[in-house]
C-alpha cells in the first residue's frame, strides 16, 4: 500500500539533510510502528507523506498504491486516502469543528467523484462517532480545536481520521501529552479502525502506546534512515535498554 | 495664512464656484449657509492633512465625479428577503415608484427635498455635523450640509414593526449624489436602520443622527461591491443616557470608500459599538475613520474592523477614543485587524487614545498579517483545496466582526453575502 524507496529528504531554507534514505513499505491491514530517538526523522517523514512546506525532497519516491504522493498536493494525498494525525493539531480560531469536517469529507468525496454527503446524514454519522470518541456535541460546535484540553485535541483527530476514512493512517506521536486513559480512549479509537482495507504508520517515542495498538512490525528509525526492523518484541527491547544498545548494534 | 491652507481655500473656491445650491426648504436655509461659510473657511482636504495622510481625497474633492462603470451581476440585493420600508434612490434621486409609501407607524418619514417646515429636524441638521468639525475638520461634511439634494429625516416615536431601508442603485456612469439623512430617536424608541447599495459613480453621505435617553438605533449597511464607484461618508451619533448605538458596515471592493464615524457621549450609561467588515480585492481603497467622544459617566464604547486585502488593495483605519477629564468610569475598547493575503497589499492604522480621566478602561488592538501557514496546511492535509481553505479562514477572520451584528438574520445575510462573495472570486 504505502511504498517508501530510498526517500531523501532536506530542509529547503538550510543545508541540512533529515531523511537519508528510508525503505519502507506498509502493507493493507498492517499496523507499522516506527520508534526512534529525537531528531531521527520520524516527523520530518509524516510531514513530507503529507506534502508539507519546507522539505525538499533530494531522491527517491513514496507511492499510495502506485499513485506518486510527492507529485501531489496536500488536498489530492488526502483525497488519494492518506491521512496524518497531528502530533499538535492546529487552533483555527472561527472555523467551527463541524463546519470544518463537513467541508474536508465533501471535498474528498468530490475529489473522488463521489456524492457529497448531506447535511442530515453528516449529522447522523458524526453524532454517533463522537459519541464512541467521548466527544460531546459542544466540542463538535467549537472552533477547531481551540481552546481543548492535549486529550481533546487528539480525540478530535482521531475523529477526523473516523469520518473521513482514510486507506492510509499516519500517527505522529499520538501519545504525546496524554494520560493513560486518555491513550487508552485515543488507542481504542484507532483499533476500532483496524481492518484489512487499512494500513496504518504510528510514529511514537514510547512502547506504552503499542501496548494498546499492537503493531505487526516494529522499525527502529535514528539519523535519517530506518535502521533495524522486527517484530512487536523490538519495542519492548527500546523500552527495557533504551536506544543506545540497538543503535550501537547496528552501527 | 498658512500656505497649505490657502490653497484649500482656493480648492474649495473652484469647487463651489462650479457647483449649484439645492432648492431648500426654509428651516434648512441657515444651516446650509452656515456649513457654506465653513467650507469656505476650512477649505477642502488635501493629501497634506494629517488626516488624510493614508488616503488620498483628490477624487472626492475634484469638480467633477470620475467616470464609474455600473457593475453588472445577476445577485438579488442585500437585505433583499428582509420585511422592510423601503426608500429607494437612484444615482442619487428619491425614486418614488420604487419606494414604499413612506409611512411606517410610530415613525414620521420625509425628504430633505421638501420644502415642508420640519421643525424637529432644524435642531440636528447640520448642527451635528458642525460638533464634529472640532477637534478635526471634516470639510466634506460640511460641504454635505451646504449641497445636499435630498434625504430623508427620520424621527421615531416608539418601535416600528420593521426596519427602514435605504436602498441605493447606481445606474449613470457619472452621477455625483449628495444625501444628508437627519434621524432622530426618541426617548425609550427603538429603530433598526438599513442602507445598501452603490448608490453613484461618486457618492457623498451624510447621516445625523441623535438617540434620546433609553433610545437605540440599529445600523447595519452594505457598501456594494461596485469595482469603480466611489465614496465618503459621514456618521454624526450624539448619545443621551442609557441609550445605545450599534453600526455595522460591509465593505467590498470599490476604488474608494471613506467612512467616518463620530460620537458624542452626552448622557451617562450610554452604549457605542460600530464595526466594520471589509474584502478588497483589486485596486481599492478602504478607510475607516472613527473618532468617539466620551463626555459622560460610565459609557462604553467599542470599536471592531477587519479588512481582507489582496491584489493591491489597501485598507486603512484611523480610530480615536477622546475621554474628557469628567467622564469616569469609560470602557473604551478598539480593535482594527487586517488579512493581508498576498504581497502587494497593506494596511495603515493609526489607533489613538487620549485621555484626561482617571477611572478608565480603554484599550486597543491593532494588527496585520498574512494567512495562518500551519492552519492552512491543517485543512489542506484533511482534503481541503488550498482556495477553499482559504476563503474558510477568511470568513472566519471577518466573523468577528459581523458577530457585532447583533440581529441574527441579519447577520446571518452578511455572512452569506460573504461566503457567495468569496465562492465567486474562486470561479
Amino acid at each position: 500500500m504505502l511504498e517508501i524507496r530510498d526517500l531523501r529528504v532536506k530542509l529547503e531554507e538550510e543545508d541540512k539533510q533529515i531523511l537519508k534514505g528510508v525503505n519502507l513499505t506498509v502493507e493493507a491491514g498492517k499496523v507499522h510502528a516506527i520508534m526512534g530517538p529525537n531528531g531521527s526523522g520520524k516527523s520530518t517523514l509524516s510531514y513530507v507523506l503529507s506534502g508539507k512546506e519546507g522539505y525538499e525532497v533530494t531522491g527517491g519516491s513514496a507511492t499510495l498504491d502506485g499513485d506518486d504522493l510527492l507529485e501531489l498536493e496536500p488536498e489530492e494525498r488526502a483525497a488519494l486516502g492518506l491521512f496524518l494525525a497531528f502530533q499538535y493539531p492546529v487552533e483555527i480560531p472561527g472555523v467551527g469543528n463541524m463546519t470544518f469536517l463537513r467541508t474536508a469529507v465533501n471535498a474528498q468525496r468530490k475529489a473522488r467523484g463521489e456524492e457529497e454527503m448531506s447535511s442530515t446524514e453528516f449529522l447522523k454519522v458524526i453524532r454517533a462517532k463522537a459519541k464512541e470518541l467521548k466527544i460531546d456535541a459542544e466540542m463538535l460546535k467549537r472552533p477547531v480545536n481551540v481552546g481543548f484540553s492535549g486529550g481533546e485535541k487528539k480525540r478530535n483527530e482521531i475523529l477526523q481520521m473516523a469520518m473521513l476514512e482514510p486507506r492510509m493512517c499516519v500517527l505522529d506521536e499520538t501519545d504525546s501529552g496524554l494520560d493513560v486513559d486518555a491513550m487508552k480512549l485515543v488507542a481504542d479509537g484507532v483499533n476500532a479502525l483496524r481492518n484489512e482495507g487499512r494500513g496504518f504508520l504510528v510514529i511514537t517515542h514510547y512502547q506504552r502506546l503499542l501496548d494498546h495498538i499492537k503493531p505487526d512490525v516494529v522499525h527502529i528509525m535514528a539519523d535519517g534512515r530506518i535502521v533495524k526492523s522486527g517484530g512487536p518484541e523490538l519495542a519492548l527491547e527500546v523500552e527495557n535498554n533504551g536506544y543506545a544498545d540497538i543503535l550501537a548494534e547496528v552501527a | 495664512m498658512t500656505a497649505i491652507l490657502k490653497s484649500k481655500q482656493a480648492a474649495a473656491a473652484t469647487r463651489l464656484d462650479a457647483m449649484s445650491a439645492p432648492k431648500s426648504a426654509n428651516w434648512a436655509t441657515p444651516a446650509r449657509a452656515a456649513a457654506l461659510a465653513r467650507v469656505e473657511r476650512m477649505g477642502l482636504p488635501s493629501r497634506r492633512d494629517e488626516y488624510w495622510k493614508f488616503t488620498r481625497p483628490d477624487t472626492l474633492t475634484q469638480a467633477d465625479a470620475p467616470h464609474a462603470a455600473v457593475f453588472v451581476h445577476d445577485e438579488a440585493p442585500v437585505f433583499d428577503s428582509f420585511d422592510r420600508l423601503k426608500i429607494v434612490f437612484v444615482d442619487g434621486v428619491f425614486d418614488a415608484a420604487a419606494s414604499d409609501d413612506l409611512a411606517l407607524e410610530s415613525v414620521e418619514i420625509s425628504r430633505l427635498a421638501d420644502a415642508a417646515d420640519i421643525s424637529w429636524a432644524g435642531d440636528i441638521y447640520g448642527k451635528l455635523e458642525e460638533r464634529g468639525q472640532d477637534p478635526v475638520e471634516r470639510p466634506l461634511a460640511a460641504l454635505n450640509t451646504a449641497f445636499a439634494s435630498d434625504g430623508v429625516l427620520i424621527r421615531v416615536t416608539k418601535t416600528p414593526s420593521k426596519p427602514v431601508s435605504l436602498i441605493y442603485r447606481h445606474e449613470s456612469d457619472s452621477s455625483d449624489a449628495t444625501l444628508h439623512h437627519v434621524v432622530k430617536v426618541e426617548a425609550g424608541a427603538s429603530l433598526t436602520l438599513l442602507e445598501n447599495g452603490p448608490a453613484a459613480a461618486r457618492f457623498n453621505k451624510c447621516l445625523e443622527a441623535r438617540v434620546a435617553d433609553g433610545a437605540e438605533l440599529h445600523h447595519v449597511r452594505a457598501q456594494g461591491r461596485d469595482h469603480e464607484r466611489r465614496a465618503v461618508t459621514h456618521m454624526f451619533v450624539e448619545l443621551g443616557r442609557e441609550s445605545v448605538f450599534k453600526s455595522f458596515t460591509l465593505t467590498v471592493n470599490g476604488r474608494l470608500t471613506r467612512n467616518e464615524c463620530i460620537i458624542e457621549f452626552t448622557g451617562d450609561n450610554a452604549t457605542a459599538h460600530v464595526a466594520g467588515a471589509a474584502l478588497g480585492d483589486g485596486d481599492f481603497v478602504h478607510d475607516d475613520t472613527v473618532f468617539i467622544t466620551h463626555d459622560a459617566v460610565n459609557c462604553e464604547s467599542r470599536q471592531v474592523f477587519k479588512k481582507v486585502l489582496r491584489n493591491g488593495a489597501t485598507g486603512v483605519f484611523q480610530g480615536k477614543i477622546l475621554v474628557k477629564p469628567d467622564a469616569q468610569k469609560t470602557d473604551g475598547y478598539q480593535k482594527s485587524q487586517s488579512l493581508l493575503l498576498d504581497g502587494d497589499s497593506q494596511f495603515l492604522a493609526k489607533p489613538e487614545l487620549e485621555i484626561y480621566a482617571d477611572d478608565v478602561a480603554c484599550s486597543h488592538g491593532s494588527t496585520t498579517g498574512a494567512i495562518d501557514e500551519d492552519a492552512l496546511f491543517y485543512l489542506r492535509a484533511r482534503g481541503v483545496p488550498q482556495d477553499v481553505a482559504t476563503d474558510l479562514m477568511t470568513l472566519a477572520f471577518l466573523a468577528e466582526a459581523v458577530e457585532e451584528v447583533e440581529d441574527a438574520a441579519l447577520a446571518d445575510e452578511i455572512t452569506g453575502r460573504l461566503e457567495g462573495w468569496l465562492v465567486r472570486h474562486r470561479d
